[in-house]
């Protein structure tokens, strides 16, 4: 009955956080895995990947933007969400979302963005006409002054505000694996290693989707792909993969080892309901084969087109394989009894509010948001910029 | 001074910081419930409104207030410690909610994102109104079994019987009277 | 029936005390009550539990709890003799793999067990109105609280339904109400022991495995009861400071 195996505590046999609640940490975690592609660029003077910079940036901001999205959709009632910002419960690892969110979207990325862009605002403020001028000139302040001066002053405060940046992406992610590795009433969850977890395999999703967007981009534009560029990128990811997968296959061996209470259970769980996602597409296809992949490009001089190829396979692989870690994660942890006597089962909705499609949508949606922001504010240099206008 | 002035941006965007704070406060200090805070991190006044809640069970000392005669009988047998309402339900029993007609479209929507209260029934008061409102009369076939069928999971000193072997579908109350239900207590009415 | 005679008496002093009691109003509107003189607890009887479901209807009554989730519910318990093959070897350790059971939480009883070997006992579950709970802790808006008097409440006008709570209590004793949408779950009958009722799960259990107890009365039965029985708490390695006392808790239960 109700897809329960064994015994559930009978408040147990619904799942309360649904699709929507893995989307969350996963779009989260590309917003922190772009910041710090980005941050390579600016504070640790990876000169090869300065064409995706912006792009990166952009990335983070779209996603940022639909980051609370499914959160606030999932809640009973959304509209108390403001709760969380006026009494925020000091206990709570997820009362500090909305100020964390808050100081990353507006201190860090929007002001990092709008610090890089400066420059071309003002100058398309006023080269610009109709809506878009009224746009721009919102976006200047007020301010027109792109002085040498004031541009190395930007340069300067951007470069800081890069380097609070990083801490801050590192809270922004790490603090949703302290959501779940807090809970010791789930052993599945409660771990020390959760949120270091969470931000690697941020980092890995982050690199891997700007590297997509980059190569995909540039193909839609129909320009060349710096190969140093991507090559770097993909070396980044690659390590940052391996530490990745160390951690998460400590925590597994740790488990294995420790065999507490739990460990029948979650053992019996991740051979039956949880096998084809945690076994086959997160662990084999969605970590090990990118690795070999990625390891393969690393030691083999292979041509130009192949190591595209390899590329955007393994980062794709590791896009769905950091999904199925979210989903794995989320779902699986309420999969099981907290009595260690059953199972249950996880009916995806299709058309309701945590559905499906509403899943797909948001999913879509940063996609459709970083389109606006690359019309508004173009990521590659020059080519569309208009000629400089006498400013100041 | 000209730092200042290649930096006057800056001052600008610190400035709308500075701003959407204040709204902030200053929309935080009327949105956040007045008892916030009083004993907690939470609304001290939700304490009371939990507390005001009607009770449907009224306790044995409201029923015993009329029904002396029954108290006495009870008192003396082995259900003494068995409250009224665990036999008779409760004493004020909700009437189910009137049929609500299918909400049209919008209103279905708005309930997506804002659901709406369910209906509150009417409470049925016995001890209000004690000739109009009364308490079902149980049936002691189903009542007597919940607690006396024989299984192996009971404890053992608990008086169970198999009732089909028991009394062959005598009702119960043919000879054990439930206030009182010894045998030789006078079960037979 | 005498109804006139009836409807004299409720007008007596008796009648009109508890009638009063009743229908009073808030906590500390109502005079006698103090939450700072109080902090409730629950004693849990098992070899007095028979397994009627009697208090999980009661509370549903009660609650007005909606179908298919429970403020309280009632579990069954069969630990098999040890099993051992024909050859002597050793199959399971039934004090790690319980069989159990909850039919609809127990609410109308539980089907006659007819395998006589074992051991078997009635489990009542509930909120545990830890004094340290993790429910509370997580609350990100602080719309569940432990009141002054130690009862784990949710103000349900506050809630946001995040169901966090239902993530961290340990108990299972969590759930969000499919219509308010807001997490809900046993008040210990808040709106009864306030007005010196006892809660609606003891009023209406027949044979007094339930006991509401009040920790900080000296003459509440609880403290002579727990100096002559072993009693024991959930989980206690989950250290929640949980205050449902169970007599007799058999080591097979979680």
């Amino acid at each position: 009955m109700n897809g329960v195996e064994g015994y559930m505590y009978p408040n147990e046999i619904t799942l309360y956080w649904s699709v929507l609640i893995v989307l969350y940490p996963y779009i989260t975690g590309l917003v922190a895995g772009a910041f710090i592609l980005a941050s390579l660029e600016r504070v640790f003077r990876v000169e090869a990947v300065k064409p995706t910079y912006r792009l990166a940036l952009l990335t983070a901001l779209a996603f940022l933007l639909v980051a609370p999205l499914p959160l606030v959709l999932h809640l009973g009632h959304p509209f108390r969400s403001p709760e969380m910002y006026f009494t925020p419960h000091s206990t709570s690892a997820m009362a500090m979302f909305g100020y964390v969110y808050m100081w990353y979207l507006m201190a860090v990325l929007v002001f990092e963005i709008w610090l890089d862009y400066r420059r071309e605002i003002v100058l398309l403020s006023q080269s610009s006409t109709g809506l878009l001028r009224l746009i721009y000139k919102v976006m200047t302040l007020g301010s027109t002054n792109i002085s040498p001066r004031s541009l190395a002053i930007d340069e300067r405060v951007g470069w800081i505000v890069t380097l609070i940046g990083i801490p801050s992406a590192f809270l922004l992610h790490g603090y949703v694996g302290f959501i779940f590795g807090s809970i010791k009433a789930n052993p599945w969850w409660s771990s020390p290693l959760m949120p270091v977890v969470f931000i690697f395999s941020a980092m890995v999703s982050g690199i891997a989707g700007v590297m997509l967007l980059y190569m995909g981009i540039n193909k839609l534009r129909k320009q060349a792909i710096d190969m140093r560029c991507v090559d770097t990128i993909a070396m980044y990811m690659f390590y940052i993969y391996i530490i990745d997968f160390s951690l998460e296959m400590l925590d597994l061996v740790h488990r294995i080892y420790e065999a507490n209470e739990s460990f029948n259970s979650l053992n019996f769980m991740v051979h039956t309901k949880l096998y084809f996602s945690q076994i086959v597409l997160q662990i084999c296809l969605g970590t090990i084969t990118p690795l070999v992949l990625l390891f393969l490009t690393q030691v083999v001089k292979l041509p130009e087109i192949a190591r595209k190829y390899m590329y955007v396979i393994s980062g794709c692989l590791a896009l769905i394989g950091v999904l199925a870690m979210r989903w794995n994660v989320v779902i699986g942890g309420q999969l099981f009894s907290k009595s260690f006597l059953g199972y249950t089962t996880y009916k995806m909705a299709l058309a309701t509010k945590e559905g499906l499609i509403v899943a797909i949508f948001l999913t879509l949606l940063p996609l459709l948001f970083l389109w606006v922001l690359v019309k508004l504010l173009p990521p590659w240099p020059e080519k569309s910029a208009p000629a400089p206008a006498a400013a100041d | 001074m000209s730092v200042f002035k290649d930096a006057g941006h800056l001052f600008r965007f610190a400035g709308l910081f500075v701003l959407a704070f204040l709204v902030f406060l200053v929309v935080r200090h009327y949105v956040v419930p007045k008892s916030f805070g009083e004993y907690g991190h939470y609304r001290g006044a939700a304490m009371g409104e939990i507390a005001a809640h009607p009770a449907k069970f009224a306790g044995h000392d409201t029923c015993e207030a009329c029904h002396s005669d029954v108290a006495d009988k009870k008192s003396k047998g082995k259900h003494a410690h068995v409250n009224c309402e665990a036999c008779h339900g409760a004493l004020f029993q909700r009437l189910p909610n009137p049929e609500q007609p299918r909400p049209n479209l919008y209103k279905r929507f708005v309930a997506l994102i804002i659901p709406p209260a369910p209906p509150d029934s009417p409470l049925l008061r016995h001890a209000e109104d004690p000739s109009s409102v009364k308490p079902e009369m149980p049936d002691t076939a189903v009542l007597c079994a919940r607690c006396h069928t024989a299984s192996a999971a009971k404890p053992k000193g608990f008086p169970q019987v198999a009732p089909a072997d028991h009394s062959n579908g005598v009702p119960c109350e043919t000879c054990h009277q439930p206030h009182n239900p010894a045998i030789d207590a006078g079960g037979a009415k | 029936m005498n109804i006139t005679r009836r409807q004299m008496l409720i007008l007596l002093p008796a009648a009109a005390v508890a009638w009063e009691a009743v229908l009073a109003g808030t906590p500390e509107a109502s005079s006698n009550y103090k939450m700072s003189d109080h902090w409730w607890g629950m004693l849990i009887d098992i070899p007095k539990c028979i397994g009627c479901g009697n208090c999980v209807r009661a509370c549903q009554t009660e609650n007005d709890v909606p179908d298919g989730h429970f403020r309280t519910w009632v579990e069954r318990y069969h630990r098999s003799d040890w099993p051992m093959t024909e050859s002597g070897e050793v199959t399971a350790n039934p004090l790690i793999v319980p069989e159990v059971i909850s039919p609809d939480g127990g609410k109308e009883g539980f089907p006659v067990a007819t395998d006589e070997s074992g051991k078997y006992f009635f489990v009542p579950k509930m909120c545990n109105h830890c004094a340290d709970s993790p429910c509370t802790q997580v609350c990100p808006v602080g719309a569940t609280f432990i009141s002054p008097d130690g009862v784990v409440l949710v103000d349900q006008t506050y809630c946001l339904g995040c169901a966090y709570c239902v993530q961290a209590c340990p108990y299972g004793c969590r759930y969000i109400h499919p219509t308010k949408e807001v997490a809900d779950k046993c008040t210990l009958c808040y709106h009864r022991i306030t007005k010196g009722l006892t809660t609606a799960c003891c009023e209406a259990c027949p044979t007094g495995a339930r006991q509401l107890v009040d920790l900080k009365d000296p003459k509440d039965p609880i403290h002579e009861f727990l100096k002559t029985h072993s009693v024991q708490v959930l989980k206690p390695q989950m250290a929640t400071g949980a205050k449902l006392f169970y007599n007799d808790l058999d080591g097979s239960v979680r």
